[in-house]
């Protein structure tokens, strides 16, 4: 199948059309074990890319990497050709890269309607002087107001709004979280297993909205282990294993290439994987 | 009986308990709405104390320059805790702040220090200047059975307004949303940083701001009476934090009506084992105990409270089931 991601061929670490995120050499060890070491890796722009590979394969602690919540032992990579090795994480969401967290984290004695307030930039109000005088940012607050309230009816969560986040469910956090990344209006949006824990009935409508986030013109990169989102919503997908990129591509070829069946399965090559996890989520 | 209660009603409004209200307001912006732990208050009320007392004493300078020396040195101080123990887990500031403010009692405390600090003898007469910017005639000032000199008054009001001020600055913060960003640090730092805020900086803020208060509440502690080194130990850091969570820790009045209530049942326990004492009533232990019973009463009390309620008197009890 013909793509317009790749600039060639869809091998590990291909260079792509218009790569919004590119990193080289990043590698990360924790003791002896080398949970990330990725040669060359490009996320393209404005395309759902989903990042796939068995338990403990470096996905997440590549996220922690690419975001400034971990420090790699050597690398470097950049986003939107500003370069991102040393960045504290902060500012690397204020650049418009926000990730979300495999493990929720919703702040629990905050509302509903403060989480999704707190995700909101340039808030004047944030500052410790302006603060005290009101005049200086009820407006902001209001605007802010208003589109944490569409977004909090995009993800079913508006009758909660009043509510601490801790009476919420875990799939309901999750909700939560990704809607709250949304609020810092982001150019890329990394999720981390964002289905995890949400039933199957709001699954269809979360695939709709993260595609409706392509639509608006923003790049997701999202992990996930549920091969029917990965087959449903994601343009291109990448492999990896044991902290290193196997395999890349657009879904249907990536899902019957043997580096992939052998990552994910192991020794059981006679049961197919594609069809199999398929088959599940159909 | 009378003057039993009328002395635990005294104790409701002494200068002291105002000190110990707003050092304990300083610990809820710190603990209850930043998560931050400062076990070390007592020694931005020590800056506050020396800081004041040395600049007028041994400085020479005059009552608002004095002020201000303190004030600066209380940003430094929140610096010096602050910039080696914000980037680490929430422990590493416990263990830095109550050791800070040991060190610095010790250092203040030495006898070659006495020139500056008044080593164990701790310095007074440095008000003179406060004193007479009262506008109150002179005279007493009797109610009920008390008797209050215009300097009492003077010393009331003042420090009574700095708290009831401090109190209206914290709940203008905590509802904006600079106030938001540091409530979000306190459940979850790593998911505020993912949202773009310099939690460091922050963090910092907080510290800087709640040590301001700690640091107001030392000059009002010792405006009325003297610096002594041996009351900044961490039995004062301990009271306030006991104050802050009698209160409720993320509130902000409970910290105010926590340091009321300390302070008004000290008093009417010591003063009840006296009388009882006195009138044969309590055989079993003398007079010169009761400093130490009162304590062990008001612990037991303190214990029962924290069963029976512990979210502390104006803390919400939801945020206990979530927690657990
Ligand atoms: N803080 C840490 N300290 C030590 N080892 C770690 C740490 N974090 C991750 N690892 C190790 O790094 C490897 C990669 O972990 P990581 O969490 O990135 O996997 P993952 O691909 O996200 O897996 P999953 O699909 O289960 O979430 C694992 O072997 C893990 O044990
Ligand atoms: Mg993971």
């Amino acid at each position: 199948m013909p793509n317009d991601i790749a600039k060639g061929p869809a091998t590990p670490g291909c260079e792509k059309v218009d790569p919004i995120l590119v990193a080289n050499n990043v590698r990360r060890q924790f003791g002896g074990n080398v949970a990330v070491d990725v040669e060359h890796v490009e996320i393209p722009r404005g395309k759902i890319t989903a990042l796939i590979g068995p338990n403990g394969a470096g996905k997440t602690t590549f996220f922690n990497l690419l975001t400034g919540f971990d420090q790699p032992n050597s690398g470097e990579w950049s986003f939107d050709g500003k370069n991102l090795a040393g960045v504290a994480a902060y500012k690397v969401s204020r650049m418009g890269m926000v990730r979300t967290f495999q493990l929720t984290k919703s702040l629990n004695m905050l509302t509903v309607m403060e989480n999704m307030r707190l995700g909101a930039q340039k808030q004047p109000g944030e500052s410790l002087l302006r603060a005290l005088f009101k005049p200086l940012w009820r407006k902001n607050e209001d605007t802010i107001t208003i589109t944490a309230s569409e977004l909090l009816s995009r993800f079913k969560l508006d009758a909660k709004a009043d509510d601490f986040a801790a009476s919420l469910s875990g799939g309901q956090r999750k909700l939560l979280e990704m809607a709250r990344a949304l609020m810092t209006k982001p150019k890329l949006v990394m999720l981390d297993e964002p289905m995890a824990g949400v039933n199957p009935a709001l699954t269809q409508s979360l695939l709709e909205h993260i595609k409706g986030l392509k639509a608006e013109g923003m790049t997701v990169l999202f992990v996930e282990h549920d091969m029917h989102m990965v087959r449903n919503i994601s343009d291109w997908v990448i492999v990896m294993a044991e902290g290193k990129i196997v395999a890349e591509g657009p879904p249907n070829e990536v899902m019957k290439n043997p580096a992939v069946i052998d990552a994910y399965l192991g020794a059981h090559h006679d049961s197919d994987l594609g069809a199999d996890k398929i088959a599940k989520g159909n | 009986m009378d003057i039993i209660f009328g002395n635990a009603v005294d104790w409701l409004f002494q200068p002291i308990t105002a000190a110990y209200a707003l050092a304990a307001i300083g610990i809820a912006l710190h603990f209850g709405f930043t998560g931050l732990l400062n076990f070390g208050q007592a020694v931005f009320m020590a800056v506050g104390a020396y800081g004041f007392s040395i600049s007028v004493k041994v400085l020479h300078f005059g009552f608002w320059p004095s002020v201000l020396v303190a004030l600066i040195a209380s940003v430094i101080m929140a610096f010096i805790l602050g910039i080696p123990t914000l980037r680490l887990r929430s422990d590493y500031l416990a263990i830095v702040t109550i050791a800070a403010a040991e060190v610095f009692r010790f250092i203040v405390s030495t006898t070659s220090a006495q020139p500056i600090t008044g080593g164990p003898q701790g310095l007074n007469e440095y008000s003179n200047e406060f004193w007479a910017m009262n506008p109150i005639p002179a005279g007493h000032y009797k109610f009920w059975v008390w008797d209050y000199t215009q300097d009492d008054i003077f010393a009331r009001a003042v420090s009574w307004g700095l708290v009831i001020g401090f109190a209206i600055l914290l709940a203008i913060l905590v509802r904006s949303p600079w106030g938001r960003v540091i409530k979000g640090i306190r459940e979850d730092e790593d998911a505020v940083r993912s949202l773009g805020k310099n939690v460091y900086s922050y963090k910092m803020q907080s510290l800087v701001v709640g040590g301001l208060m700690g640091t107001v509440a030392g000059i009002i502690f010792v405006l009325p009476t003297s610096v002594q080194p041996g009351n900044y130990g961490t039995t004062l850091t301990f009271f306030i934090w006991t104050i802050l969570l009698l209160g409720g820790a993320s509130t902000v009045l409970g910290s105010i009506v926590g340091a009321m209530i300390f302070w008004s049942l000290l008093s009417l326990t010591s003063d009840l084992l006296s009388a009882g004492v006195d009138n044969g009533v309590i055989t079993f232990i003398s007079q010169n105990q009761i400093g130490d019973i009162r304590f062990m009463l008001v612990g037991i009390g303190l214990m029962l409270l924290v069963i029976f309620r512990p979210q502390g008197i104006f803390g919400n009890k939801k945020e206990l089931y979530f927690n657990a």
